[in-house]
């Protein structure tokens, strides 16, 4: 059996850098979804949840359009770099973080909802700033949502086909990942190799998924975390 | 006060004067109060939904009042006039909520801890152990709140406001779930950390024991309005409107006409009018600037009549009379009859007295009711 394992180790790559950046991205955005209590905060909600609808072919033509050396954003990455942005590694960061954002955004928003306000009213009388109270009381207390997102993220990065097709294309070392690798050895009839990258896919998308569902049952069967009220 | 604590920290008191209007379908809700809170319990009194709660979040800044002015002593919380709002985080002023809101994921420690992030970590860990000797519940400083008792949990979270030095507390009915004995263990812990520190404590409750027991000053609220306001005495014993007598527990509240006023008794004689029946019972009360003919009202306590099961005779009571049980029920540890004596009243005895005196529905009766029990109220 051959296995592509310069694709395997480049979709973990991709995997784990877009996991970390929505990470960084998706927090923020999903407290401001979940406190804001702007009238047209729909609309971010709408457009953040649109890569669950959208053909990834549609979104990918979209981001190639906004990558392409044509456009504002392509001219200043060539300009900067030297490089064109499309059919780069760095292109398809950004296409998976647009793609991937709901799986992550939308678990954090849920959880960061169910907490307590009382408990964030607590922290401001405490005098602690919003901040503050952030990082000591909404991260800890959503740790589950908060692994949930990442992993659905890190998942969907490490099987997306049709946005990398569209923005990646099929270049060795730099866009060719796994699941371009397996479509590639199809077409060409290798059964086996195809075979091989499928399943080794599925055994690490299974493990991460297990491990994932393993440490939230165990923060949520705890029972230490209630509020405690007495009632 | 002696000098050496005013110099330590100086007796601020709590101006408070805040509108706030909550539009709803049906009706609009307008908190408008206005009062001041010196150093020491403050209740706050009156039904659910009436604006207590509301009023407690202005102080601490969770709600923002349309227009008003809080301040602390010669600090300003909140004024629209110069656009002053302070942050909550800002205000110093601590707030245990009626459900308490401990962080469910910090142990009694890290919550006591949890607003000293000024202090360097030592300091911060001695001022925790310190509140929670004094509040007792050091022994508890590696649990988390799920796994302390009720009262415990009290503990923590008042330990977890008090740390932090507040100018003002606020208590949401903290106590209201536990027993008795528990939560006057915990007023006096917390009576005796005020001692030193003299600030004021607005405490709101439901309860009218406790606001006998705790009140050096009550503010009776209803429907966002301050109603009545003084001692527990003056508030409670005589009361002026008919919400503050529901509130104080007159189970028996009638509308009456004064048939003739006895200047040289201080006594007056009132018909007592039953609801919705021509009947009617006349009864002693004292007596207030009221003109013959004149409507009343009239509140008597269950628990201030005494019943009897054959005539009783040479009595000081001025109202004896007669009636018939229609109802008796246990209420917890004690039973409520229902007579019929020209109007229905409720009256509250023992479970041993219902068992010595036989009572049950439809049996002859005499009420005595005591003149200055029959408290005289506007309407």
């Amino acid at each position: 059996m051959s296995i592509d394992w310069q694709a395997f180790w480049l979709t973990i790559e991709l995997a784990v850098l877009v996991s970390a950046l929505l990470l960084c991205i998706g927090l923020p955005l999903a407290y401001w979804i979940a406190f804001s209590r702007w009238r047209w905060k729909f609309f971010v909600e709408a457009a953040v949840a649109l890569p669950i609808v959208l053909p990834p072919t549609v979104l990918g033509f979209y981001l190639l359009v906004a990558l392409g050396s044509q456009s504002p954003l392509g001219r200043w990455w060539q300009s900067l770099t030297g490089h064109p942005l499309a059919f780069s590694f760095a292109g398809l960061v950004i296409g998976s973080i647009i793609y991937s954002l709901p799986f992550a955004v939308q678990p954090f928003a849920a959880s960061f909802s169910s907490i307590d306000r009382k408990l964030l009213a607590a922290s401001a009388t405490l005098g602690v700033s919003p901040l503050r109270s952030f990082i000591r009381v909404i991260i800890p207390l959503s740790r589950a949502g908060i692994v949930t997102g990442a992993a659905l993220a890190f998942a969907h990065t490490m099987g997306e086909f049709g946005v990398v097709l569209m923005i990646g294309g099929n270049i060795p070392g730099v866009t060719r990942t796994v699941s371009i690798s397996i479509y590639d050895q199809t077409q060409a009839s290798n059964y086996a190799a195809a075979n091989a990258m499928a399943l080794l896919l599925l055994i690490f998308s299974f493990a991460v998924l297990m491990i994932v569902y393993g440490l939230n049952r165990r923060t949520l069967n705890s029972g230490l975390w209630t509020t405690g009220a007495v009632k | 006060m002696s000098s050496e604590l005013d110099s330590k920290a100086p007796i601020a008191t709590l101006t408070a004067s805040v509108r706030k209007t909550f539009p709803s379908a049906g009706r609009n809700f307008t908190l408008d109060v206005g009062f001041s809170a010196a150093a020491g319990f403050t209740i706050l009194f009156g039904p659910s939904g009436s604006g207590k709660t509301t009023l407690l979040d202005c102080v601490a800044g969770l709600v923002t009042p349309d227009r008003g002015r809080i301040s602390i002593g010669e600090s300003v919380l909140f004024d629209t006039g110069s656009a002053i709002n302070v942050p909550v985080a800002k205000r110093r002023v601590g707030y245990v909520f009626q459900d308490l809101a401990l962080f469910p994921h910090l142990t009694i420690e890290q919550n006591t801890e949890y607003g000293l992030t000024h202090l360097a970590p030592h300091a911060r860990r001695e001022r925790a152990a310190a509140m929670l000797h004094e509040l007792r519940i050091d022994h508890l400083s590696q649990r988390r709140p799920a796994e302390v008792s009720g009262g415990e949990r009290q503990r923590a979270a008042l330990a977890r406001s008090l740390v932090t030095d507040p100018r003002v507390l606020l208590l949401d009915e903290p106590l209201a779930a536990l027993d008795v004995a528990t939560k006057s263990r915990i007023i006096e812990d917390l009576r005796s950390w005020n001692q030193k520190r003299a600030i004021p404590i607005l405490y709101i409750t439901h309860s009218r024991e406790e606001v006998l027991a705790l009140g050096e000053n009550v503010i009776v609220i209803d429907d966002g309005h301050i109603i009545a306001q003084g001692s527990p005495h003056e508030v409670l014993r005589a009361p002026l409107q008919e919400t503050v007598a529901q509130l104080a527990g007159f189970e028996n509240i009638f509308d009456a006409t004064v048939e003739s006023v006895h200047e040289d008794r201080g006594t007056m004689t009132c018909r007592l009018l039953a609801y919705e029946t021509e009947n009617s019972v006349t009864l002693e009360t004292p007596l207030i600037r009221a003109e013959e003919g004149s409507s009343a009202r009239v509140g008597i306590r269950a628990g201030d009549i005494l019943l009897a099961i054959s005539r009783p005779v040479g009595l000081s009571a001025r109202n004896v009379i007669q009636g018939r049980i229609v109802s008796v029920e246990r209420r917890d540890m004690i039973v409520a009859a229902r007579v019929n004596c020209g109007v229905e009243m409720e009256v509250h005895l023992t479970l041993a007295a219902r068992d010595a005196l036989q009572l049950e529905a439809s049996r002859e009766v005499w009420l005595v009711i005591k003149t200055h029990s029959c408290h005289l109220m506007q309407h």
